[in-house]
């Protein structure tokens, strides 16, 4: 299987402070497949992201070379990056209450984008987003649009950018933390939401993510970063069952406690634990 | 100890002319004994943090009554002291002028403790919370979200109250930095043998630390059970709340 994505020796900096915050990264994203980059806060997960994107802003910088689909990213005109940004690549955000104009309806956004992708015209465009905003479970499609992003609940919101990703088709969708910012039933309708994403375009996807049980419904395969460094790499289950470095372990070990507790608790106190 | 009897509440729904109110809660009645930890979940906008609110006297409800150890929560001097809450949002709880120290500070002037003894008191507490004393002079920029958040318990825990009402304080925490703080909350609930009352989304998170969980749906309560009896909740909106946890 050929790699859609090839980062290799990338490395960021922060030109005001000379800060290093990403020393040297390589990894690949193979066709289809989904890739999780897991860690904690300020490790350099979503830097990472936003390098691949090239969204980071103008005092952060990167050298090495990404490569989308055979096309060294770094070196296309910002015309020509903001073309395959949206309908070659897409990113759903953290907070959907950022990542839409707060002074706009919806629909406004909506349609901006894909007039710039598709040319399509208002009906055309409201059409299909009625259609996958229906597919995404969301009600009264239409009503949405008409709404500003404060209206409407971060479940929502991350749906409708869900919903959108489905119209753009893209090769490759980044998803920077989807779920973190929800409750318990948002956060499971979204995940299932992606994985249909996923079943359906057959697209690559970069999770970023701190919650191990997110990561291991979806991932293919998992790095691990600390500090900006990729300290293991590996097939999802083989993170879980056999991590090779200390920082891997912690991490699973601490979710493990969680859920070894809540399992219990589930199957009654003095009942046997199933190991996983 | 605590005891929350009918208590109602409701907003001005938004829109200038609007005279509609939307009801956030109606007819809440539970209580809370000496050293119980009772967690509260809910969904997004199922009322939870305005309850919260409501037992740490912040806001008044329309109906119905709180009390505390027999005496109204709304009343400044019956709480003064005895109740204390950690949020989710630690960056937004100290003061960015103030050191970790003049932070604790605050709270332990309450104790009227003399000038050594509070001294003495912010080491002790640093301790307990796994900071050490270098912690004292840095400000709430300085530190990561799991070490503000233990200055956050640090300062809730440093007038001893009996209650602590905790509103989403590990839920924009990291995974194993949310286990170290739930740990934290453990082990200071067997030193001090206080009350929680633990508002969460999580119910992974309640069950760790929890003895008995209320589940609130749209304003009303659903179900109370104790956390062993978790996989014999009745209400089917209860069960489809635990089947959604993506383990």
């Amino acid at each position: 299987m050929t790699n859609i994505l090839e980062v290799s020796d990338l490395r960021i900096w922060d030109s005001d402070t000379g800060h290093v915050i990403v020393p040297g990264s390589s990894f690949q994203v193979r066709q289809g497949s989904c890739l999780a980059i897991v860690g904690e806060s300020g490790s350099g997960k979503s830097v990472t992201c936003r390098a691949v994107m090239r969204l980071n802003k103008a005092s952060i910088r990167q050298s090495g070379s990404i490569r989308f689909d055979g096309v060294d990213v770094s070196e296309l005109s910002e015309q020509d990056m903001r073309k395959l940004r949206g309908k070659r690549m897409c990113m759903i955000l953290q907070h959907g209450m950022r990542a839409f104009d707060p002074s706009r309806v919806i629909g406004v956004h909506l349609r901006e984008t894909l007039k710039q992708h598709y040319g399509w015209s208002r009906s055309e465009s409201d059409a299909s987003m009625v259609m996958a905003m229906r597919s995404v479970m969301l009600k009264d499609p239409a009503a949405i649009l008409n709404q500003y992003p404060h209206q409407l609940s971060g479940g929502m919101l991350q749906r409708i950018m869900i919903a959108l990703a489905i119209v753009l088709e893209p090769d490759m969708i980044i998803a920077d933390e989807p779920t973190t910012a929800l409750d318990t039933i948002s956060q499971f309708e979204v995940v299932e939401q992606l994985a249909q994403l996923r079943d359906r375009l057959g697209c690559a996807m970069i999770l970023v993510s701190h919650d191990l049980g997110i990561v291991r419904t979806m991932a293919d395969e998992v790095i691990v970063m600390k500090a900006g460094v990729i300290v293991e790499r590996g097939a999802t289950e083989a993170i879980f069952s056999e991590a090779r470095h200390a920082y891997t372990r912690y991490l699973v070990s601490s979710k493990l406690a969680l859920d070894r507790h809540f399992q219990r608790m589930m199957e009654g106190v003095g009942g046997g634990v199933a190991e996983r | 100890m605590l005891s929350v009897d009918r208590v109602e509440k409701s907003y001005k729904k938004a829109g200038m002319f609007s005279r509609e109110r939307q009801r956030v809660l109606r007819s809440i009645s539970f209580a809370c004994g000496p050293g119980e930890c009772l967690g509260i979940i809910g969904e997004s906008g199922s009322g939870k943090s305005t309850l919260g609110r409501l037992l740490l006297g912040i806001e008044k409800p329309d109906r119905g009554t709180i009390t505390f150890d027999g005496r109204r929560v709304d009343e400044r001097r019956a709480r003064r002291g005895k109740i204390s809450a950690v949020f989710q949002d630690y960056t937004a709880s100290i003061n960015p002028f103030y050191t970790v120290e003049k932070a604790l500070l605050e709270p332990l002037k309450l104790r009227g403790l003399s000038r050594r003894e509070r001294h003495s008191a912010i080491d002790l507490l640093l301790h307990q919370v796994g900071l050490d004393l270098s912690y004292r002079g840095k400000y709430p920029h300085e530190l990561s979200g799991g070490e503000a958040q233990r200055v956050c318990i640090a300062r809730a825990v440093a007038t001893e109250p009996k209650l602590i009402v905790l509103d989403e304080a590990v839920s924009s925490l990291d995974g194993s930095v949310q286990l170290q703080v739930l740990e934290l909350l453990r082990s200071l609930r067997q030193l001090y043998g206080m009350s929680y009352i633990f508002i969460t989304h999580d119910i992974r998170a309640a069950a760790y630390i929890c003895d008995r969980v209320m589940i609130l749906r749209s304003g009303q309560i659903e179900e109370i059970v104790a956390v062993e009896q978790l996989k014999d909740v009745q209400s089917a909106y209860a069960r489809k709340l635990l089947e959604m946890v993506v383990l």
